[in-house]
């Protein structure tokens, strides 16, 4: 203390003086204050909007939630008309474009996130991997455009033909392919949640410590061998994490979705049939809607596409952080 | 154990499998991209930018009302979106440690992974529902509420690369913490921050959802925030599912249009941050 203010030379300086030296020594002005202060109200904006985004849901959908309460997730009539409404068809419409989506999604992802961190020579990794990150940033509108008009087709009239005498027989290719369709939709959307899954995966990939692959290799495993026993078990739980960040892609996918599923209220377990989902039912029928209880049961559908989505990318970070621990992998990735 | 050379077969055939599921990741950009060359380019003339759609039957029309829409709706999303993000990025990275910085940084997450739909429903119920008229403004703010939390996240990223010393350099000259934080950490962390910003501006251009019930589209020319205005990719929705063959035909010129708009702020964005990390 004496040291640092030595008690002669600040008895003769100025009052004012003595007090800025000594703010300077603890770095404290009130700037500082100012500052911290401001930087927290604009980060305050951030929670304030989740709950006004919560609050607004809630009582745009209370009309529906008190008339129809829970068995509205349970009933599958949708009649806007004499005012039923019941989402299950919905919900399952898009559990089922997702899961379909996430089924052939995965594997290429997958296979295409080993390759980057793997296989490929130096010389490829980068261009590669900034085509599939291009494909992350191609709108979704774009992406219904195209399915319309190249992927239906392409689907209706070229492969479905030459596969449908073997399929025939199984309950999901049941019935008439007219092109939109939960394929088509489920298709769409495994293109668009491709590079997702693919970037968060190799992020996960690229933290496995190069002693294990090298330890691997050392014990006399070949180079897919090493891969397939120590590095992709050794990032398991991240590389499901990425699944599941990607399954949340899907869920809230709207436009694409809206443009190909073909907009059906009905449950069929059939992938040529006609399907629906949360997203691209408030799509279609929010500006159109009714009645007013219409739109509130649209507004109710979006609450639980909401809780959905959120209880699904808690898990997914979750299971990011376990294997990133904070590191922000997978939110660099998105 | 299986023989050495089954081993090495399998893992050929592997490793071939990875080259392939690679490729087939890529075909569905190339297709799209031939595509819309193919389709788009031939209708992209000075009409296509400089009129406004003209009713069925009529020949020509363009889409000037929708891209000047989208411009002026994204750039108020981004004067609402841009400082509240920046602050909130730089409020993480310099101050974050405890349970708010904790919170703010879930909340962001979450709303990251919040369906644009669901933004969409939001900025209906808390403006255009009480103002009793769908509005630009709407969806301006809908699209802010998308770019607010993606800018707080890159910009934290990018504020935390900065190295302490040059903090502490900084503070040993005698500036206070606040002029530490702004005149050298966030200036050296400028590239990274205005890079964030613009790939989420490209993400937030070719976002549909979120101006369906709010800034609703419009057939003329209008400048007015505080009516409905149309914006390219509700343009392309609309003419895509239309009947006309001259609406499919302008729809795969918008498509171009926005995903050049799109490609070129994500080049940008990657090649400012390429050059630094060359430089670091």
């Amino acid at each position: 203390m004496t040291a640092l203010a030595p008690e002669q030379p600040l008895a003769r300086a100025p009052r004012v003086s003595t007090a800025e030296r000594w703010r300077d020594l603890r770095i404290v002005s009130p700037g500082d204050a100012v500052y911290r202060v401001a930087l927290m109200l604009l980060a305050l904006v951030l929670p304030l909007l989740l709950l006004a985004i919560v609050g607004g849901l809630v009582v745009g959908a209370w009309p529906a939630i008190r008339q129809f309460q829970l068995g509205f997730l349970f009933r599958s009539t949708w009649d806007p008309v004499a005012g039923q409404f019941g989402a299950l068809p919905l919900i399952f419409g898009t559990l089922y474009s997702s899961l379909v989506a996430i089924v052939i999604a995965v594997p290429l992802a997958l296979g295409a996130a080993i390759f980057l961190t793997e296989f490929a020579p130096r010389w490829m990794r980068t261009p590669v991997g900034t085509l599939i990150e291009l494909l992350a940033g191609v709108p979704s509108v774009i992406y219904g455009l195209w399915g319309l008009f190249v992927l239906v087709p392409l689907l209706r009239d070229v492969i479905w033909p030459v596969v449908k005498p073997v399929l025939r027989w199984l309950p999901f290719f049941s019935g008439p392919f007219y092109g939109p369709s939960v394929l088509a939709g489920g298709t769409i959307l495994a293109v668009m949640v491709l590079p997702y899954v693919a970037a968060v995966s190799r992020e996960v990939l690229r933290a496995v410590p190069p002693a294990q692959r090298e330890a691997a290799l050392a014990l006399g495993a070949t180079r897919w061998e090493a891969v397939w026993t120590v590095v992709l078990p050794y990032g398991r739980a991240g590389i499901f994490g990425a699944v599941v960040l990607g399954l949340g892609r899907a869920l809230g996918e709207t436009m694409a979705v809206t443009m190909l599923i073909g907009n059906r209220h009905e449950i069929s377990l059939s992938l040529v049939q006609p399907g629906y989902t949360i997203a691209a039912a408030i799509a279609n029928e929010f500006a159109e809607a009714v009645s007013s209880l219409h739109l509130s049961a649209l507004v109710y559908c979006g609450l639980v596409l909401f809780v959905i989505t959120v209880c699904v990318n808690a898990a997914a970070r979750w299971l990011i952080w376990r294997v990133a621990r904070g590191s922000a992998a997978g939110s660099a990735a998105l | 154990m299986a023989s050495p050379a089954t081993r090495r077969i399998v893992g050929a055939a592997m490793t071939g499998a990875t080259y392939g599921a690679a490729a087939l990741a890529i075909v569905p950009l190339a297709a799209i991209l031939v595509m819309l060359l193919t389709k788009g380019a031939g209708s992209l003339d000075w009409d296509f930018f400089t009129r406004s759609a003209v009713p069925v039957g009529e020949p020509g029309g363009g889409f000037a009302h929708a891209i000047v829409g989208t411009l002026l709706v994204v750039g108020v999303a981004c004067a609402i979106g841009i400082p509240i993000g920046v602050g909130a990025g730089i409020f993480l990275a310099e101050f974050g440690g405890g349970r708010f910085g904790w919170v703010v940084r879930f909340v962001a997450d979450t709303l990251n992974g919040t369906p644009s739909i669901v933004i969409g429903i939001f900025a209906w119920a808390w403006i255009v529902r009480p103002a009793g008229r769908f509005t630009a403004l709407a969806g301006s703010v809908a699209l802010a509420c998308i770019l607010a939390p993606l800018v707080a996240r890159t910009t934290e990223e990018m504020v935390r690369l900065v190295p302490n010393s040059l903090r502490e350099a900084a503070l040993a000259l005698g500036y206070p913490r606040w002029r530490t934080s702004l005149t050298v950490v966030a200036r050296t962390a400028r590239a990274g921050i205005v890079t964030g910003c613009l790939v989420a501006i490209a993400r937030v251009a070719g976002e549909t959802a979120p101006l369906l019930f709010t800034a609703l589209g419009n057939q003329f020319f209008s400048t007015n925030l505080l009516q409905p205005i149309a914006a390219l990719p509700l343009q392309i929705y609309v003419y895509a599912l239309g009947p006309y063959e001259e609406w499919h035909r302008q729809a795969w010129a918008g498509a171009l249009v926005l995903i050049l708009l799109v490609l070129i702020l994500g080049t940008i964005a990657r090649v400012a941050t390429r050059s630094r990390h060359e430089r670091a």
